[in-house]
C-alpha cells in the first residue's frame, strides 16, 4: 500500500504543501485535496497544552520562586542546587532501579503470556480478557487494595507465604523491600500491555519457516530462538520503549501506596518533583527538576529508539 | 489427535496459571468489600464470610459525597473525551492522508512528557484566570491524555481504509470537507468507537491531575477514594467497596468491548513506538 501511495499523493507530501499544490492545480484536472485544515485544531490544542507549559517551565526554572513569596531571577542556581542535592540523586537512583525492574519483569512475563495466548486452546478469548483487566483497572483503586494485601499483620499475602513456610515480610513498610513490592504491583498491572504488543507481533509471523524447520528437525527452543525471536524483535523493542517511558513516569501507584516512603526509600524523581512543587510550593526548583527529568526521559527514549532502528535493520536483513 | 488434546489442556492450564494473579486480586477485592470489620481483621483470612456486609456500599455513598464525585468524574471524562473526538478524529484523518510524520511526533512527545511537568505552569495559569474552583482546569488538562489517544488510534485506522472512494468523490468535485464528512467518516465508525472507549478509560483512571487541581467540590472519583484513605479511620470494608465502585465502570466496559480494546491498544501501541 505504501509503495503506491507516495506516487499518488506525491505533491501533497512535500513540505511546501501550498506551492506544490498550486503547480498541480495548473497542471492537472485532479486537485490535490488540502488536508492541513483537519490537523490544525489538534496542533493548536497540543501546542497550547505543551508549548506554553514548557516555555513557562523553562522561565520558572531560572527563578527563585516559592508560592506566596516574591520572585527573583536566579540564573542557573536551581540547576546547581539540583547537582548538589543528595535527595535528588537518591531519587534518581530509585527511579532507575524502579524502572529497570518494572521493565524487565513485565517484558519477560508478557512475552511468555503472549506465546501462550498465541496458541489455540479452549476458552482462550475469555481468559485473555481476564488477563487484560488489570491494566484497565483504576491505578489508585488497585493501589489501595494492594496496600491492604501488603499489611504485615492482617494482609493476605503474608498468610499465603506462611502456607508455604516463608516468614512474614514487611513489604512496602520496610525500606529494603519497598521498591520490589511496588514493582510487583506495577508488573501485575502492566504485563498485559507487553502481552498485547507481542501478541500483535506473533500474529504477523508467517507459518512456512516453522514447517521447514520442523522437517529439518529443529526442536521447540531452537524454533523460538532462531525463528520467532528475530521476527518479533521489532515488537519487543516497541514494548520495551513504551514500558520504559511509562515506568519512568510512574506516579499513581507509588504516591497512593507509599508517597515515597518509608522515609525517602521509594521516592522517585516524579514523587520528589510533586513534593517540591505541590507540598513545599518551591516551583522554581520544581521546574528545574521537571526540565532535568524530561531530559532523562527523552535521552533514554532516544537511546532505545536508536536500538529499535538497528533491530529493524537487522530484521530487514534477516528477511 | 491424542497429543493435540493433551497440549491443548496443557496450554489451558498454563493460561490459568498466568491469569491467576488477576483473578485472585479481583476476588480478594470483592471479598474485602463485602466483609464486616471483624471478618477483615480475622486471621487466618476469610475469603467468603458468613454475613455479607452490603452496608459497606451504602456507607460509601452516604458518608463521602460519592454521588457528587461520580458526577464530577462523568463530566470531566465525558467533556474531555468529546472534545478530543471533535479535534482528534479530523486530525488523525489529516495526518494519515498527509503522511505527516512530524505532526505525529509532536503528538508522541505528549505521551513522553510526565503529567506533573504540565501541572506546575497550568496550575499557576488556572489560578491567575481564576477558574481553579471549577471543573474546567481538569477538563482542559485531561485533553493531554485524551487527544493523543484519539489521534493515534485514528491515524492507524484511516491508514487502513481504502482511498478509492475518496478519490472518486474528489474527482466528482467534492470538497475535502465533504469527502471527509460523507465518505471517510462513515467508514471510520468502528475506529471512532475504539478511540472513544480508550479515551474514556484512561481519562477516568487519571489521578495525578485531580490530586493537584481538584478542590473539595471538584474531586473526581480516584481522588475521592484516595482521600478516604487519608482522612477516615481506615476501615477496610468501605475502602475496598469505594475502590470497587471507582473501577467497576471501567472493568465492565473492558469486558463488553474486549475485542475493540485489544485491537485499538495493539494498533495504538505499535504506532506509538
Amino acid at each position: 500500500m505504501s509503495a503506491i501511495a507516495p506516487e499518488r499523493t506525491g505533491a501533497t507530501t512535500d513540505r511546501t504543501g501550498v506551492t506544490t499544490q498550486a503547480i498541480e492545480e495548473s497542471q492537472s484536472v485532479r486537485l490535490a485535496p488540502n488536508y492541513w485544515p483537519f490537523v490544525v485544531p489538534a496542533l493548536v490544542v497540543v501546542g497550547a497544552v505543551i508549548v506554553f507549559p514548557w516555555a513557562f517551565t523553562l522561565w520558572m526554572s531560572v527563578n527563585r520562586w516559592t508560592l506566596g513569596q516574591s520572585r527573583s531571577f536566579a540564573g542557573m542556581e536551581n540547576y546547581l542546587r539540583l547537582a548538589s542535592d543528595p535527595r535528588f540523586w537518591e531519587s534518581l537512583v530509585n527511579t532507575l532501579t524502579y524502572t529497570s525492574l518494572s521493565v524487565a519483569a513485565p517484558m519477560f512475563l508478557g512475552t511468555v503470556a503472549a506465546l501462550i495466548f498465541d496458541a489455540r486452546f479452549p476458552l482462550r478469548g475469555l481468559l485473555r480478557g481476564v488477563f487484560v483487566m488489570p491494566m484497565m483497572a483504576t491505578p489508585v483503586a488497585v493501589a489501595l487494595v494492594w496496600t491492604m494485601m501488603f499489611h504485615p499483620q492482617l494482609g493476605v499475602l503474608n498468610y499465603l507465604l506462611s502456607l508455604v513456610g516463608i516468614p512474614a515480610q514487611e513489604w512496602i513498610f520496610n525500606a529494603k523491600t519497598v521498591i520490589p513490592s511496588l514493582v510487583a504491583v506495577e508488573t501485575w498491572q502492566w504485563t498485559p500491555l507487553v502481552m498485547l504488543i507481542v501478541l500483535g507481533g506473533l500474529a504477523s509471523v508467517p507459518r512456512e519457516p516453522f514447517e521447514s524447520a520442523e522437517i529439518d528437525g529443529a526442536n521447540a527452543w531452537q524454533q523460538f530462538r532462531y525463528l520467532t525471536l528475530p521476527m518479533i524483535a521489532p515488537f519487543l523493542m516497541i514494548a520495551l520503549i513504551i514500558r520504559t517511558i511509562d515506568a519512568l513516569k510512574s506516579f499513581d501507584i507509588i504516591y497512593a501506596m507509599t508517597q515515597g516512603g518509608p522515609g525517602t526509600a521509594s521516592e522517585t524523581i516524579n514523587i520528589y518533583l510533586y513534593n517540591t512543587a505541590f507540598s513545599y510550593y518551591d516551583i522554581g526548583y520544581g521546574s528545574a527538576m521537571a526540565v532535568v527529568f524530561f531530559i532523562v526521559i527523552v535521552a533514554l527514549s532516544f537511546i532505545l529508539l536508536m536500538l529499535r532502528q538497528r533491530s529493524q535493520w537487522i530484521d530487514a536483513e534477516g528477511k | 489427535m491424542n497429543s493435540r488434546l493433551l497440549s491443548q489442556i496443557g496450554l489451558f492450564f498454563a493460561a490459568l496459571v498466568i491469569i491467576s494473579p488477576a483473578i485472585l486480586f479481583f476476588l480478594w477485592m470483592i471479598s474485602l468489600s463485602l466483609k464486616f470489620e471483624i471478618d477483615n481483621g480475622a486471621y487466618p483470612p476469610i475469603l467468603i464470610p458468613e454475613n455479607f456486609a452490603w452496608s459497606n456500599y451504602a456507607k460509601v455513598f452516604e458518608e463521602n459525597n460519592f454521588l457528587l464525585y461520580l458526577w464530577n468524574s462523568v463530566l470531566v471524562t465525558g467533556t474531555a473525551t468529546l472534545l478530543a473526538l471533535l479535534i482528534g478524529v479530523p486530525a488523525g484523518y489529516g495526518i494519515a492522508r498527509l503522511k505527516a510524520e512530524r505532526s505525529a511526533v509532536v503528538i508522541m512527545i505528549a505521551r513522553m512528557t510526565p503529567g506533573l511537568s504540565y501541572l506546575i505552569p497550568l496550575f499557576l495559569l488556572f489560578q491567575w484566570i481564576g477558574i481553579l474552583g471549577t471543573l474546567w482546569p481538569q477538563i482542559i488538562i485531561h485533553l493531554v491524555v485524551t487527544v493523543p489517544i484519539v489521534v493515534w488510534v485514528m491515524i492507524g485506522y484511516f491508514e487502513t481504509t481504502p482511498m478509492e472512494l475518496e478519490e472518486a468523490a474528489n474527482i466528482d468535485g467534492a470538497s475535502s470537507w465533504q469527502v471527509f464528512r460523507l465518505v471517510a467518516l462513515p467508514i471510520a465508525k468502528p475506529g471512532i468507537v475504539v478511540a472513544f472507549i480508550l479515551s474514556v478509560i484512561f481519562s477516568w483512571n487519571n489521578f495525578v491531575f485531580g490530586v493537584v487541581l481538584a478542590s473539595r467540590e471538584t474531586r473526581t472519583l480516584p481522588v475521592a477514594v484516595y482521600n478516604m484513605l487519608s482522612y477516615e479511620q481506615v476501615s477496610w470494608g468501605p475502602l475496598a467497596a469505594a475502590a470497587l465502585v471507582v473501577t467497576l465502570p471501567v472493568l465492565v466496559l473492558t469486558m463488553f468491548a474486549q475485542k475493540q480494546i485489544v485491537a485499538g491498544l495493539t494498533a495504538g501501541a505499535v504506532k506509538g513506538g
